[in-house]
């Protein structure tokens, strides 16, 4: 689930850096929500796996999602990664997004990521608490 | 750098004729001066021999002189005004060297010692931005400027003027045996070429003087790039006849180059019908008035500012800045106007890295797109820097900051009333978005707060709570922390911020910041540096110089023990195999040992404290190194962080 922006500003050309990939945020989340109607029929017909919050924690770190993602899901607008810890999308939204991303994100296949694995991992962002707002973080507000 | 060899005496013209009849012969005489001027080599023991040691000399020699050729360019260095001078020893320059710290009383300029001269470019290079005018680095023309290819580089891709002097033996009858040979080069600017704007190789000290001062100028006038001077070993170490008074050229900077008034005009007319324009900024604000001219700009048409920050040009908390929400902003645009953007069409466009890479415009299909630049000025080709082709309406080649207040001025004079009350609509939409956007902000910085490794948010809001009130100066890139300093903290000055490497050449950060933070030092600044692990490990000598030479500086580790964007780089690639990431860390990170920064700093003679992994306990140890960074000294905090 990790992947590097490429989209706006100026990209450096070793690493193709995205400077500001706000803009990046929405067109991932855009994807997200609007996942390819084939993944999803094909989702839908099948009941989506029970994760293990505790294994997939594991496999977020050994299968690379928090290289991008962040150790907490938390996002990072340099790689264009979009906040997923806490999840905002159904399973099914999130499976079809790993496996046919519409933007930056590399491409998880089954193969590479099993559904098991990937429901384990679901169950370990949902297991993320939401934070406190901004506004009631101090040092938030300097 | 290896050393002069010791056997090179009478290398120099300095045998009085008397000397040479008999050791030479009529042959030689009959041959010509410069046959003359060689062979006495053979008439006299080398120094350290120990014939030399006990035998009367046979002929009188002349073994010192008063001046020489280095004293004069010396004088020409003065007379440019460079503070300092960076460098590395190196035998090619000696006479150089030697007269700066002797003949030159080491002021104006002060001889800074490097340990790379990677280091001694890139600490000209964030020097230049925050003071305005070069500093000037010294190396050998050979293996010196082979180490310091890649800063050159750096400096290129930013335009910064860096000004580079190398020492070089034309002559190869005057260089010794062995190492001189190593060391010397027909052309000893050939391989930084591509990617300087001008060099020369002086064969006198007044072409010396000309081409010094014509460096400076070509250096300075947009778009401003490195230069290179090649000072040759003999004429540095030639004796000047006494009293013999040589003139210096007067340095006239050229002014730089704005735009035609009908085009501004144009442009002008074009901002105030639109409505929803946007300025693009980049490398636009060179100085503290360019910051106040691009405010000036902005609000007399209330539009968006979105920046891409190679420099500090626009109040990050300004309502008018729109950089949070870029990418929107140029979407709903009818005009962009982009001033001296370094990648216009990467601003206009996305692109996307997958096995069919493609892109596509962001803009809208009728937008007006303008830019101003001195990038049209200028163009090499082996270097791809000058990125994609943009198709714009109008391209004006000057440079942006000279042309802000004509085009203020056009803009002011178009605006009728009407159009005074859309732009104050506009101004109090604007105003509004703005602080949306920054309200997202930190609420995403809330995600990962108290997260151990320390998320960038929280290092950078750690940092910026406690110098805040201060008259600060962030001087390290932040591209890899997300940017959270210009989303959260208040950046109003234009030495609050200086941008990134350019060509994005690692190892640039760490010697920028110190080259920066001596520019702030007579300032009394307070200088900050996130600082990549990565980056640090290129050249760790810097921190040496910043000790010796007592440079306040704060660095704060952004420690990911990985070059992290290539772990990502790689895990796109076996994502696209399907062969799973585990192999991912392979050549990419930087662990098994960890490397101890604060211990890597005690050891250069500085303050060091970390590896801090807990969120709590960063703040203390920001608090203590500020301590003794205001006393004068730099400090190192290494802190153990989240990939991004």
């Amino acid at each position: 689930m990790s992947w590097v922006g490429y989209t706006v500003g100026a990209s450096g050309k070793r690493s193709q850096i995205a400077a500001i990939t706000v803009g990046t945020f929405l067109l991932s989340l855009a994807g997200l929500i609007f996942a390819p109607p084939i993944a999803r029929a094909q989702q839908s017909s099948d009941a989506p796996p029970t994760g293990n919050a505790q294994n997939g924690k594991k496999l977020f770190m050994s299968d690379g999602c928090y290289e991008c993602h962040g150790r907490e899901g938390q996002g990072a607008t340099q790689t264009g990664a979009v906040r997923i810890g806490p999840p905002q999308l159904s399973f099914e939204g999130f499976q079809a997004y790993v496996r046919a991303p519409k933007n930056q994100m590399p491409p998880y296949t089954s193969k590479a990521l099993p559904d098991q694995d990937l429901a384990d991992i679901y169950a370990f962002l949902k297991s993320i608490p939401q934070p406190p707002k901004g506004k009631d973080i101090p040092l938030l507000n300097k | 750098m290896a050393k002069r060899s010791k056997h090179d005496v009478n290398r120099r013209k300095f045998l009085k004729g008397a000397a040479v009849g008999a050791a030479a012969g009529a042959a030689a005489l009959a041959a010509g001066p410069s046959s003359v001027a060689a062979e006495p080599k053979r008439a006299v023991p080398p120094a350290m021999s120990p014939a030399a040691e006990v035998e009367v000399p046979s002929v009188a020699e002349v073994l010192t002189a008063d001046r020489t050729g280095s004293d004069y360019m010396v004088d020409v260095i003065k007379s440019l005004g460079f503070e300092y001078v960076c460098a590395n020893p190196g035998s090619s320059f000696r006479g150089i060297h030697e007269s700066i710290i002797n003949y030159g009383g080491n002021k104006s300029p002060e001889f800074i010692t490097c340990c790379h001269e990677e280091s001694s470019v890139a600490m000209a290079h964030g020097y230049y931005k925050i003071e305005g005018k070069p500093l000037a680095v010294l190396a050998h023309g050979t293996v010196g400027v082979q180490h310091a290819a890649m800063a050159i580089y750096n400096a290129y891709c930013d335009r910064v003027p860096v000004y580079v002097i190398l020492g070089n033996i034309i002559d190869e009858t005057k260089r010794a045996p062995g190492v001189e040979w190593f060391h010397s080069v027909q052309d000893a600017a050939a391989i930084v070429r591509d990617f300087t704007k001008w060099d020369d190789l002086p064969i006198s000290l007044e072409h010396f003087a000309e081409s010094a001062v014509r460096a400076y100028k070509v250096a300075m006038t947009p778009p401003t790039l490195p230069v290179v001077l090649v000072a040759d070993g003999d004429l540095q170490e030639t004796p000047i006849p006494s009293g013999l008074k040589i003139h210096i050229p007067k340095l006239a900077p050229a002014m730089p180059p704005v735009a035609d008034s009908a085009a501004v005009n144009e442009v002008a007319k074009l901002l105030v019908a639109a409505e929803n324009p946007v300025l693009v900024v980049d490398r636009t604000a060179r100085t503290s008035v360019g910051l106040s001219c691009l405010v000036d700009l902005a609000e007399a048409f209330q539009c968006s500012v979105v920046d891409e920050s190679g420099r500090m040009n626009f109040p990050s908390r300004h309502p008018l800045n729109q950089s949070d929400r870029a990418r929107q902003a140029i979407a709903e645009a009818d005009v962009v106007l982009g001033l001296d953007v370094a990648d216009f069409y990467g601003i206009t466009h996305t692109y996307r890295d997958q096995i069919e890479r493609t892109s596509r415009a962001t803009t809208k299909p009728n937008a007006k797109l303008i830019t101003i630049s001195a990038d049209d000025l200028y163009v090499k080709s082996n270097y791809q820097d000058f990125q994609r082709y943009s198709e714009v309406d109008i391209a004006i080649a000057a440079d942006s900051e000279a042309t802000l207040p004509s085009l203020t001025e056009a803009v002011k004079r178009l605006t009728t009333d009407d159009r005074k009350r859309a732009f104050q609509d506009r101004g109090a939409r604007l105003k509004a978005t703005h602080l949306q956007a920054l309200e997202r902000s930190r609420d995403a910085a809330a995600f990962a707060w108290d997260a151990s490794p320390i998320s960038t948010a929280r290092l950078s809001m750690e940092l910026w709570s406690q110098i805040q009130d201060q008259d600060w100066s962030l001087v390290g890139a932040t591209t890899f922390v997300n940017k959270w300093p210009q989303r959260l903290w208040n950046f109003d000055k234009h030495y609050q911020y200086i941008g990134t490497a350019g060509g994005y050449g690692v190892g640039y950060n760490m010697p920028a910041a110190v080259g920066a933070a001596l520019a702030n030092r007579k300032y009394g600044r307070l200088t900050v540096n996130i600082q990549c692990d990565g980056d640090l490990m290129y050249a760790p000598g810097v921190l040496w110089t910043a000790a010796h030479h007592k440079i306040p500086l704060l660095t704060v580790m952004h420690n990911n023990r990985a070059y992290h964007q290539e772990v990502m780089q790689v895990q796109i690639m076996a994502d696209r195999h399907s062969r799973g990431i585990a192999n991912c860390g392979i050549g990419t990170t930087i662990t098994g040992p960890d490397i101890s920064y604060a211990k890597l700093a005690e050891s250069m003679g500085m303050h060091g404290e970390g590896p801090i992994s807990d969120p709590k306990d960063l703040g203390p140890a920001i608090k203590r190194a500020l301590e003794v960074v205001k006393g004068g000294e730099p400090a190192l905090v290494d802190v153990v962080t989240q990939p991004r």
